[in-house]
Formats: structure tokens, sequence, C-alpha cells
């Protein structure tokens, strides 16, 4: 049995998205560009999904552009915003975004781009005395997450949006992790370009979307043929498309419904730190999303516990550096500055609407006991604070 | 997900000999403990030894480790190789040793087999009095800021470990592994070490020739080809290898069919053909030998 805790990864696909998009598959395999009927039919169910998709966030139908991915959507998004003011060179953005915003700006600045990466605090919060700080007349674009993928923190996106406007810079947010765990409205936003991606809400892999509200000077990332108005070229991913547009109409529903995650989440979280001494809350305090909590145990590290994890089928992710594929932690929890050893230790837990009570009392009968034997095994258990202390690493 | 071997997780799973020892002041015993790594480099590890005085005998092995799967599983490993070993049997047992023990590692993962042959180390040294800092290891120009690793220390692992890549570098000491600042400087000390490896050959040759050779026409009896044989390699052929920290050995003679062992950086160097054929093969033919014929194996 799988108890699946990893939801900011990836999400099952939700049985009524896998059931709408499945004659995409195999009966109405249609080209939505052609002139005949039968592809013309299968257009008629991209409009429908678009409409699902603009509904779920308070956007206009025309607005929605379907892409392949979020890291597709961040890219398209910065591409399309340095393009529309081509005479600034300025970019601003957080310390803690996605590699799929950092690693296109630290090209950028290879090309001559001036980047102000915001530092947060150590609650993971953004000073957006920082931002205004930041801020120029030279300033083409601000790009900041919703909501951060590994601790759950969501940023003030419309206080950085006022700010933005007051320098007339162009505003991105990259919501992969928000949409559908928090009500967004764009009718009233002052968010330019808003980046989703289908399986972080219960669609497949491989298909997202770009909003880029109406009136904005886009420039499309990826040029061909005249798909999605000219504005993102290449044959539509009509399961996908399809599906996302279900995935969207049920997020609404559940959204209905998100405080049932918070409770779980809560209860998790609580439980962990009543059970568990000399752990803590990284983003505790902070405005979070409602399925994420991330947790830093002292003294032992994280790929192990995933491992210990494992044997119970309770999947979930760490952010120290032996999960890393590199040799680095995780730089969101390293901008917030966490000692070395509560990052190193830290496990991050993300519910969705398909995470059961039980599951998460399976996760409070076994974790203790998981967490006591690496620390047995572990050299700094037993010398504690003053060990620490006389590392500078407490 | 890492792909671990059954092994590694059997260890990770039921590791043995986990914990400290303690001291009970026994006489002809003594207690001691080598430590690499800390919280910030993301491993540590605390080895403990029991030792008898007199023979210098491992009675016991403990381990303390912070750190993944596979820093833990190594850690374990690494105790029951040295249980037994006098302390000299135990300053040869290698990262490999441990990384064999466990039916391999992810390459990316190689950095813990070192953490436990270093700690193992750190143990013996503590023990003989040898002061750490006082050994070359830690000597020399800090090449990686972010995980200390210095220029002496790349150039031993790379040589003892025949490294090739950068990636294996960073696999294998974290170097490079951080800000990336000293890849260059990384590169470069790998680079020189490939050049080194490459000339030997060529160095190994000219030096031989300037030793003085003998022309034995009287065919010989196997026991003297032997001496011989080994003679040559002692005397002549060794030292320019292990200069360039190589070494070679006599494994097997049939006829005149020789088999020899090349070790430390010489095996599995890209030109230890090379090394074999003009090199050890020619001097012998040169020293009383002329159809000899000199083959590698591995053991």
């Amino acid at each position: 049995m799988v108890i699946y805790l990893d939801n900011n990864a990836t999400t099952r696909v939700d049985p009524d998205v896998l059931e709408a998009m499945l004659p995409y598959l195999s009966d109405l395999y249609g080209n939505p560009s052609s002139m005949h009927s039968f592809g013309g039919q299968v257009g008629a169910d991209i409009l429908k999904a678009r409409g699902q998709v603009a509904e779920l966030l308070g956007a206009e139908e025309t607005e929605i552009i379907f892409n392949s991915c979020g890291s597709e959507g961040n890219n398209t998004a910065i591409h399309a915003a340095l393009a529309a003011q081509p005479d600034k060179r300025h970019i601003v953005t957080t310390a803690v975004e996605h590699p799929a915003i950092l690693n296109v700006c630290k090209h950028l600045e290879k090309k001559g781009y001036r980047v102000t990466y915001l530092s947060v605090d150590r609650r993971g919060q953004l000073d957006l005395l920082e931002l205004e700080a930041a801020m120029t007349g030279g300033t083409a674009l601000v790009t900041t997450m919703y909501a951060n993928n590994e601790t759950g923190v969501i940023f003030p996106v419309e206080q950085i949006g006022a700010i933005t406007k007051d320098y007339g810079a162009t505003f991105h947010v990259d919501a992969v992790q928000a949409v559908g765990k928090v009500p967004i409205d764009l009718s009233t936003s002052t968010i330019d370009m808003l980046t989703l991606s289908g399986h972080k809400l219960h669609a497949p892999k491989g298909i997202g979307a770009l909003y880029v509200r109406r009136g904005f000077r886009f420039r499309p990332f990826l040029l061909g043929g005249h798909q999605e108005r000219g504005r993102r070229a290449g044959t539509q991913n009509v399961p996908g498309i399809v599906a996302l547009g279900k995935a969207a109409e049920l997020a609404q529903t559940h959204l209905y419904n998100v405080e049932r995650e918070r409770r779980l989440r809560d209860l998790l979280e609580t439980q962990l730190q009543s059970q568990i001494p000399d752990c803590e809350v990284n983003g505790g305090g902070a405005s979070r999303l409602p399925n994420t909590t991330n947790i830093g145990f002292k003294y032992i590290e994280g790929e192990a516990i995933l491992f210990m994890l494992n044997q119970y089928g309770i999947c979930a992710s760490s952010g120290s550096a032996c999960t890393s594929g590199s040799l680095e932690p995780s730089h969101v929890l390293m901008a917030m500055q966490l000692p070395y050893v509560i990052l190193h230790g830290s496990i991050r837990f993300s519910l969705s609407r398909f995470t059961t009570e039980h599951e998460i009392r399976q996760v409070l009968t076994v974790m203790p006991g998981i967490v006591d034997k690496l620390r047995s095994l572990s050299p700094f258990n037993n010398d504690r604070a003053d060990w620490l202390q006389s590392r500078n690493v407490a | 997900m890492w792909n671990y071997s059954q092994k590694v997780l059997d260890l990770f799973y039921n590791p043995v000999n986990q914990g400290a020892i303690t001291d009970e002041q026994e006489p002809d015993v003594a207690v001691v403990f080598g430590e690499v790594g800390s919280i910030a480099c993301g491993d540590a590890l605390r080895l403990h030894l029991k030792i008898q005085v007199s023979t210098e005998a491992i009675l016991d092995a403990k381990f303390q480790t912070f750190g993944c799967t596979s820093a833990i599983a190594s850690s374990s490993a690494l105790t029951e190789i040295v249980k037994g070993k006098t302390l000299d049997e135990a300053l040869q047992v290698s990262n490999h040793d441990i990384a064999n023990y466990l039916g391999g590692l992810p390459e990316a993962k190689m950095h813990c087999s070192v953490m436990g042959q270093e700690a193992l180390e750190a143990a013996i040294f503590r023990y003989r009095g040898i002061k750490v800092e006082d050994h070359e290891e830690d000597e020399g120009n800090l090449v990686c800021s972010c995980y200390a690793v210095t220029e002496p220390r790349i150039r031993r692992i790379i040589i003892e470990n025949n490294l090739t890549t950068l990636e294996q570098v960073t696999n294998y000491l974290k170097a490079g592994g951080g800000c990336g600042t000293c890849l260059a400087a990384v590169e470069d000390i790998l680079q020189e070490i490939q050049q080194q490896q490459a000339a030997v050959p060529t160095r190994l040759a000219a030096e031989l020739a300037t030793v003085d050779m003998t022309t034995a026409a009287l065919p010989m009896t196997t026991l003297q080809k032997i001496s011989l044989i080994q003679q040559v390699l002692d005397q002549e052929i060794r030292p320019v290898l292990r200069a360039d920290g190589g070494d070679v050995e006599l494994f097997d003679i049939n006829g005149d069919h020789v088999q020899v062992v090349l070790k430390g950086a010489c095996h599995g160097c890209s030109s230890s053909t090379a090394t074999v054929k003009y090199a050890i093969e020619a001097q012998l033919r040169q020293r009383g030998l002329p159809t000899l014929t000199v083959e590698e194996v591995t053991v």
C-alpha cells in the first residue's frame, strides 16, 4: 500500500479526469487545426477546456494559452516580459524560486541583464521594503512565486503587484503550487502573467497553461503554426487540454473543501511536534498552503528518513543535500538561513484531496520510531547543543 | 531514487556494530575514535576502535553516523571489514574495499566510502599519536572551500581511484559540488595527473635505459627466472611507478609467459598496456630474457 504525501512533486490523475481524456486517446483523435468536422469537434472541446481553466482563475478564455508544463510557462513569461520592454534590462525575482525561474535568470545575467534576488527571512517571507528598494525605472519584470513548493509559504502577490505597477514593470507569478489549493481571482488582479501546471492539480503530466492578461503585448516563445491564436505553436495536446479543463473544474469544486486538507496537515504537524523532540516547522508561522508542511528533524539526515519511510510505503521528499542529486541542500531552506542541523534533516509532506486521516495516522505511528532509530545512529544526538554551538551550526 | 544494492539496504535497515565503545580500562586494551565530516557537510562518521595494544589487533569496531542511506551502510560495512585486522592491515583498506563489500555504490555516493576510509585513518593516526593536521592529507592549498578539500587530498583520491572525469572527483570528494567556483582548479589538477600518467611508459623506458644491463646468455631455471624478474621489478621498475602513485607485482610465471598485477594509479590507467609492453616487458627482455612476454592480469 502506498501512502502518497508528495503531492507538491506530482499528483495522481483524478479518475474523472482520466475518464474525460480517454476518448481523445482513442476515437476522437482529430487535429483541432484541421478543416473538417472530425477535427472541428475536437476544437470545440478545447474551447470548453479553456473556459474551465479560465473560470478557475477568474480570467477570460482568450487569456489562457495551453502549453506543455510549468517550466515552459515560466520561460515563456520571462521571454515575453523582456520582449515587451526591450529597453529595460533589470529583473527582480526571489532567492527561493523554482529552477525554471532561477536558471533562466542566471542565463539572462550572462546576456547582460541585471537580476535582483530578493531574500527571505527565517520563516520564508519576503520583505516588501527590499522589493521597493530594488525597483527602478529600468525594471522590466518582477517574477515571484505565489506559494513556495518546499515550504508552502505564500507570498503577498497583490502587494508585490501594486509595487511592480508603480514602476511600470511586468508582473509574472509562478502559481504552479497554488492553483487549485487557494482561491485565485485574476479579474481584479495586478498580475500580467501566471503559470500553472496540470500534474500539480490531478491532471496528467505534459500539460500546463499560461495566463496572459488581455492587452499585454505578448511575444510568443515557441514560434511556428497558428495554434493558440498564434501565441504558442505546436499541435495541441488535446487529451491533456481536455484533462486540464476537467481538473480545473474539479479543483474549483474542491476549493470549498480545502479546510479538510488543512486540518489533516495541522494534525500531522502538531502531533509530530508533540511526539518527537527537537524538530521544527520550516515556514511555520507564515501564511502557507493548506496541504504542505516542511519539518526539520535535528541530528539526522533527510534521505535516510525517506528510505525509512519508504519501507512503510510512505512517499515524501526532503531538502537535504543527499536527495538533491547535487551536493547542496535545498536552496530554499538555505535562503531561509536555517541552521544545517535543521535543513539536512528536513522532510516535506504534501497532501491532496485524496489523503485520508488513516494515512496521516499511519505516518504518526511510524515516524517517531524512524527518528529514534536514526538518532540512535547519529554521533550528534548525544552531543546536542554544546557540540553544535561549538561549531556554529546550532 | 538512488539505485542501492540489496547489501546497502540490508545494512541500512539493519546496521551492525552501531554505537560507541566505552573505555573500560582493560589491561592491554586501548579505545580510540576517529571522526570525519560535519553537520554542515551533510554527513559525518565517528568510528570507534577497540585495540589490543600488544598485537595492534582491532578487537572491536563501532560507528556513529549522521548521513544518508549509503553513509550508514558504508560505516557499518567498514566496521565489519576492519574487525580482526591489525592496524597496519586496516590502513590498507581502501574506499573501494568498502564499496565492493556493499556490492557497489552509486557513483554519486562514492564519497560515503571515502568518508569511511578517512575515518579509519583518523582513528589509527590518533591511536598512534600522529596528529591528523600533520598528515600530508590536510596540508597544502585549500581548493574547495565549500567542503574544505585540499589539493593533496584531491590528488591522492584521483590517483588511488583512477578518476578520469570532473564529475567523478565531485562524487568521490564533494569538491566542486558546492558553489562550483573551484571546478576549474579541480579540472586542472585532474588534467595534470592524466598527463603525468600518460608520460609514465616513456619516462620509465628512458630511466631504465640508464640501468646497467646484463646479457645472460645461459638458459635459466624457472627459479632463476623468477628471481631475476623479481629483482628487476623491485629495483628498477617499481620505484619509477611508485613515484607516480602506481605499482606492479609479479603474479605468476609459466615458461616464458609472465603475469603481473598493476596497482594504484597504474591499474586501469589508459597507458597500462604501454607500461606492460614497452617498459616492463622490454626491460626484462633486455635483462637476459629475450623471449619473455608480459601480460597484465586483474585479481
